[in-house]
């Protein structure tokens, strides 16, 4: 029970000393150091409204700052260093990485996650918002489909390694090969190459009710005019989907598409999990996870390939956000 | 728009029955874990849980009596297998219709029941569907009976026999409580902090600004296996190690982007107006905020918050690298990937059932706030 309690008495500290922290930083500011009174007052109140977004926001940059910028300078300079941190071993880590054998395995199959999962699940996403849109039972489908989001990516490996087991008696592919004749049972996760395919469909499982939600509302979102007059126009419902609606919710759909391309850049637990990067299912943060212990500047130069790799749609990212902030 | 020209029954028909093949698809791998965890063990490597709620065919054993009565030139041991204890102990409601019978292990559905089969050396064994048996043999069988496979019919069973044993024996129940210890902070804490920075970025004016929400906008996008490596070294040097104390930090500072940028986007698109005249009464910032915005932006509080619940309770990653490896401090994805995958790996029922108890919390939240989850998405990625 300690633990609970310790649990508990974090929760009242961290929020108290939260609201401690912005309480009286105000307070110190408007009565002490910037007082709106006497002759300085309006001079004072200025000051103070100058001052006071840098209090509002001192928290949340202090933590940005420390675990999320930091890193990016203390990453690279650990992949200089050896095993224990102290010799300067340059950019070795790195040659040593693109010499070939399980990091190319591994960059290669990350390529693969990439092109194909954000595809998948916003297709099918797509897909699934345009049928679900006219449905009386629409909404009841979509929170079915949408149930994966809430699963972690461990329970939703469980979940598969149940359809994907070798045992026709357990394993839901086996026992739909044997109902085909099939005599031998196959385990799915050891086929070269196609094997990592599997361990996809998990991830396109799991966001597909993201891009489904979001696309369902872009959809929703195109003006009914435009629709009617393309119906009136004779457009069938092919056309309509693909040459009217598409293209009016193409942005919602490079959105969604950037933002599970991110996810899966992130993804670690589904390979640990299923394959424990074996059978050639290896991608960039399992990779590295291997080397954590043992080798921390290799380690971190992986961290380093996966930053640089992200940083394309990073760039992406802010572009677009500036331009609509305009 | 449903009556408008163009539109024809039969496409109608058929985007029914596509959603409900994709439904269908979609909900299919956690039915599977779901019937799964109720099902024994015994049952599960009998069928598969699609054929759980029908009568699975086990195949048990058991042996005759021994009483053997002379009958001409031999003897005869007649009686019901179902009276052996060890028969008995497959079917614990009652034995069901015998299908088939043999002697040996390696067949042991060599014989229709009801037929006589011919053992050999002039033995002969008959075992009818009720369970019934005659077995003649040349010669006095002494104390030792006839050994006898058969195949019969076990009602479908359910148990809850995998949840005691998870929740109780497997450390799963500290790891439940583990789990909420890093879940709960993890998820308040942020908010706060968020909030605060999101109304500065939304409503004050200070110059680098926009600068920041780009900084923010960016850092949605980098990953934290960047952090770990050098976190972790900080963690160890300041002293807090691996330790709860770390992992809230942790969660904190990884949510950090995506709530200050939720949050500032809805509190960008609250209504002027009320704002300023706020501000005209004299309200300080503080008091506007704490009286005025925070209410306001309840919506997209709760949503980022069901966002970081679900995020932080459905962790693995990030409790491995800062949580200590030892049992005591285990949360429950950890304990699942770590300790059930690989010492329980064949153990379908005990899988299935902590994969449900890990799931089960999430999947309450889910469905009980989903409103609100679909709206914060909204609020994020749509304009």
């Amino acid at each position: 029970m300690p633990v609970v309690l310790q649990g508990l008495l974090t929760i009242v500290i961290g929020v108290a000393g939260c609201v401690a922290y912005f309480y009286f930083s105000n307070l110190v500011l408007d009565k002490f150091i910037y007082p709106a009174r006497g002759e300085k007052a309006g001079h004072n109140i200025n000051r103070a409204n100058q001052v006071r977004p840098w209090l509002f926001l001192f928290p949340a940059i202090f933590v940005l700052g420390l675990y999320l910028v930091y890193p990016v300078v203390g990453s690279v300079i650990r992949s200089f260093y050896g095993r224990d941190g102290q010799q300067f071993v340059g950019l070795s880590y790195y040659a040593e990485l693109f010499q070939g054998g399980d990091f190319t395995t591994a960059f290669l199959n990350n390529l693969l996650w990439v092109l194909f999962v954000p595809a998948a699940s916003t297709f099918i996403g797509l897909l699934a918002a345009q049928l679900t849109d006219k449905l009386s039972w629409g909404n009841f489908a979509k929170s079915l489909i949408f149930m994966p989001m809430a699963i972690s990516f461990v329970g939703a490996s469980l979940i598969w390694k149940f359809v994907y087991a070798n045992d026709a008696g357990i394993g839901l592919i086996n026992a739909i090969r044997a109902a085909f004749g099939f005599e031998n049972p196959v385990d799915v996760l050891q086929i070269p190459f196609w094997n990592n395919f599997f361990l996809m469909i998990i991830l396109v499982w799991i966001q597909t009710g993201f891009a489904m939600v979001i696309l369902s509302a872009a959809l929703r979102g195109i003006p009914e005019e435009t629709i009617e007059a393309a119906i009136l126009d004779g457009a069938n419902p092919w056309q309509l989907f693909f040459k009217i609606k598409v293209p009016q919710i193409m942005s919602t759909i490079v959105v969604v598409w950037t933002t599970i391309t991110i996810l899966v850049l992130k993804v670690f637990d589904i390979v640990y999990t299923m394959t424990g990067g074996n059978f050639g299912t290896e991608i960039l943060p399992s990779y590295m996870m291997d080397y954590f212990v043992t080798s921390k500047g290799y380690a971190s130069a992986i961290a380093v390939v996966i930053m640089i790799t992200v940083l394309p749609v990073m760039i992406w990212n802010i572009m677009q956000s500036r331009k609509e902030m305009r | 728009m449903d009556n408008i020209a163009g539109q024809k029954s039969s496409l109608t028909w058929a985007t029914h029955i596509s959603v409900v093949f994709l439904v269908v698809i979609w909900l299919v791998p956690t039915l599977g874990l779901f019937v799964s965890s109720f099902r024994e063990r015994d049952q599960i490597s009998a069928s598969g849980w699609w054929e759980a709620p029908f009568a699975v065919e086990l195949t048990a054993r058991g042996r005759t009596a021994s009483d053997a009565t002379p009958d001409g030139d031999g003897f005869v041991v007649t009686g019901n297998i179902y009276d052996d204890p060890e028969a008995a102990s497959y079917f614990p409601d009652g034995g069901s219709d015998i299908t088939a019978f043999g002697t040996r292990g390696v067949n042991p559905t060599e014989f229709e029941a009801g037929t006589t089969a011919d053992l050999g050396d002039g033995e002969t064994l008959t075992v009818d569907a009720d369970g019934s048996y005659r077995w003649t043999t040349p010669e006095d069988p002494g104390d030792r009976g006839q050994r006898i496979y058969f195949a019969a019919a076990s009602p479908p069973e359910f148990t809850l026999a995998n949840y005691r044993q998870v929740l109780s024996a497997d450390n799963m129940d500290r790891a439940f409580i583990n789990t909420l210890t890093v879940t709960v902070p993890a998820t308040i804490i942020p908010i706060l902090i968020a909030a605060f920075a999101a109304y500065a970025l939304a409503w004050m004016d200070f110059p680098g600004r926009g600068v920041l929400i780009a900084a923010v906008v960016g850092l949605l996008v980098v990953p934290l296996q960047l952090a770990l490596v050098p976190m972790l070294d900080l963690h160890n040097r300041i002293g807090i190690g691996q330790s709860f104390m770390g992992i809230w930090f942790a969660h904190t500072a990884f949510g950090m982007p995506l709530a200050v940028y939720l949050l500032r986007n809805y509190m960008a698109g609250l209504p002027r107006d009320i704002i300023e005249s706020a501000k005209v009464d004299g309200a300080t910032d503080f008091e506007l905020f704490v009286r005025i915005i925070l209410p306001l932006s309840l919506p997209a509080l709760a949503a980022f918050s069901i966002f970081q619940f679900l995020w932080t309770w459905n962790d693995l990653l990030v409790a491995k690298v800062f949580l200590p490896s030892d049992d005591a401090s285990k949360v429950m994805t950890v304990k699942i990937a770590d300790d059930l995958l690989g010492s329980r790996g064949g153990d379908w029922g005990i899988l299935a059932t902590a994969a449900f108890v890990s799931i089960a919390v999430p999947l309450i939240v889910f469905f009980s706030m989903q409103r609100f989850l679909v709206r914060g998405l909204l609020a994020g990625s749509v304009k």
